[in-house]
């Protein structure tokens, strides 16, 4: 092995290139116009780093970056900043989700500063569920920033070099910023003015909630279209399986923001084996997303059916003429 | 009062000329203000907001008011604080997705700033925006401030500005002026 080897450092941002705002995997996809396609890691319950890597080998071999949640749902699992940590030490491209419901802007910055020198390269700027969601519905609401303000905050850390204070930094965090987008709840008029101020604040790319109806998408990206945000930032909609249509039902009543049309509902229900046609449904849906004007990639949410990503994204031909890449797990795990 | 906020966000274009007038009135008379002193007058103020508003919009006496450009829906009754627009939790009847009875103060936010007519200083102002809340603030009169910030009594930071910065020309001058003080004190000790 020669010293550069030695030396090697999977976390290592790529250089730099003009234009650029990080040293990215996803950040370049997407700037070369290619679809990209980012799945969400399911945060495990558990101290083990093995239930990360394992979760993370399946969905690599299919996705530009994998999304660290933090805390979504507002349920207790192992942090982003975590997560994070774990995968960026065996090269893996993540996004860090930050929630503006559990720290505030003191703990937010640092986490920040701390994320971008252990390689985060995304990071995307979330509000966060409300705690009557969670398993710990007792807890504290913190929300000291919202996502609008906390875009704002990362981007004058980046760009402008300096804390909210004004305090300068010696180097800052080279990140790629997104933002989250529900086209799929009221205000349906407003959703798309309002991702034109989350823009404005620095946001560059948008991650969707699940999208189940197309012709509510249809005239939300209608709407970026007009006032042409699809050519400021990058639009990637959610998509996942539905594993029966019990759990469709219980996601429709019980988890903030995810709208599920009854015709859904239905069609799963009339299927001999729910869990493939909830996998068919996820090609069908991404299909149809993917010819969408103005659609930049899709976002694979597949709670506890990880398996099925790397199906569905195949299936769905999304990815054909892409080299596919097998990260390493790092020997020090172990 | 519920009813009244949604009320007031009904008649959000009244209530915004009304303010704007008002808004006016107050700054023009900052000489009075200034005669009897920021500092005594906080307390009435801050009581006659605390009221007025209260009864109005709920207001939560946050010190740093953005109904202008929330079209007259209090933005610190959002469960999380928003003062940005809506979560993605808003159920599809327009509800909060953490207080169900709720209607949600951005779904309300966005009529309101559309009956104020979406003109540049008018309710476009919704599309600001607008920074983390200053927690030092809280409880404070925010029609004061207003005032302050309008005659640059203070910054939106809460800050007093410093004096300013000297010219690079008077900067000499003053090095001049400090040189023979020094020279004049030497003397004197001499």
């Amino acid at each position: 092995m020669n010293d550069g080897q030695a030396h090697f450092d999977p976390a290592a941002p790529l250089p730099l290139l003009p234009g650029h705002s990080s040293g990215g995997r996803l950040e370049r996809v997407l700037r070369q116009g290619r679809f990209a396609v980012t799945a969400e890691l399911n945060p495990p319950d558990s101290a083990d780093p093995r239930d990360v890597y394992e979760r993370a080998l399946v969905l690599s071999e299919v996705c530009d970056a994998i999304n660290a949640t933090d805390a979504s749902g507002a349920n207790c699992h192992m942090s982003s900043v975590g997560i994070c940590s774990l995968l960026t030490r065996a090269g893996y491209a993540v996004i860090m989700q930050i929630s503006c419901r559990d720290r505030n802007r003191i703990a937010i910055q640092g986490d920040v500063l701390g994320a971008a020198a252990m390689g985060v390269a995304n990071i995307l700027c979330l509000t966060g569920d409300g705690v009557q969601a969670g398993d710990q519905p007792a807890a504290k609401p913190v929300f000291d920033f919202d996502s609008t303000s906390l875009l704002e905050c990362i981007t004058t850390m980046r760009d402008k070099g300096h804390f909210l204070s004004g305090r300068k930094l010696t180097t800052p965090p080279r990140v790629f910023l997104g933002a989250a987008a529900n086209p799929f709840a009221p205000p349906y008029e407003y959703r798309a003015v309002h991702i034109a101020k989350k823009i404005a604040a620095g946001a560059q790319f948008i991650q969707t909630q699940y999208c189940f109806d197309v012709p509510l998408l249809r005239k939300f990206m209608d709407q970026v279209r007009e006032q042409g945000l699809h050519k400021k930032a990058f639009f990637l909609i959610g998509v996942g399986p539905l594993p029966s249509a019990r759990t469709a039902r219980w996601m429709k009543n019980n988890v903030p923001g995810v709208h599920i049309p009854d015709a859904i509902i239905e069609r799963m229900e009339k299927a001999k084996d729910q869990r493939a046609e909830g996998k068919q449904l996820a090609i069908d849906l991404i299909q149809e997303i993917k010819e969408i004007e103005g659609v930049s990639g899709v976002h694979v949410m597949a709670y506890r059916q990880e398996e099925f990503v790397n199906e569905i994204i195949q299936a769905s031909g999304v990815m054909r003429n892409r080299q596919q890449r097998r990260a390493v797990e790092p020997a020090a795990t172990s | 009062m519920y009813a009244v906020r949604l009320w007031s966000v009904r008649h959000a274009r009244g209530l915004n000329a009304f303010y704007r007038a008002f808004e006016k009135a107050l700054i023009a008379l900052h000489p009075l203000w200034n005669k009897i002193g920021y500092e005594k007058l906080e307390k009435p103020f801050e009581s006659v907001e605390r009221v007025t508003k209260g009864f109005l919009f709920d207001c939560q006496m946050c010190g740093q008011c953005a109904l202008s450009s929330t079209g007259m829906s209090c933005p610190m009754n959002c469960p999380k604080n928003l003062r940005n627009g809506p979560c993605g939790g808003v159920r599809d009847n327009g509800h909060c997705e953490v207080k169900p009875e709720m209607k949600c103060v951005w779904v309300q936010a966005w009529e309101g700033a559309a009956r104020m007519g979406l003109q540049a200083d008018h309710g476009a102002k919704i599309l600001d925006v607008q920074r983390t809340v200053d927690n030092r603030l809280k409880g404070k009169s925010s029609w004061l401030r207003v005032v302050r910030i309008a005659k640059g009594l203070e910054d939106q930071a809460g800050n007093k500005p410093k004096p300013p910065a000297a010219k690079p020309g008077s900067t000499k001058d003053l090095a001049a002026v400090a040189a023979s003080v020094e020279a004049k004190k030497e003397g004197q000790a001499a």
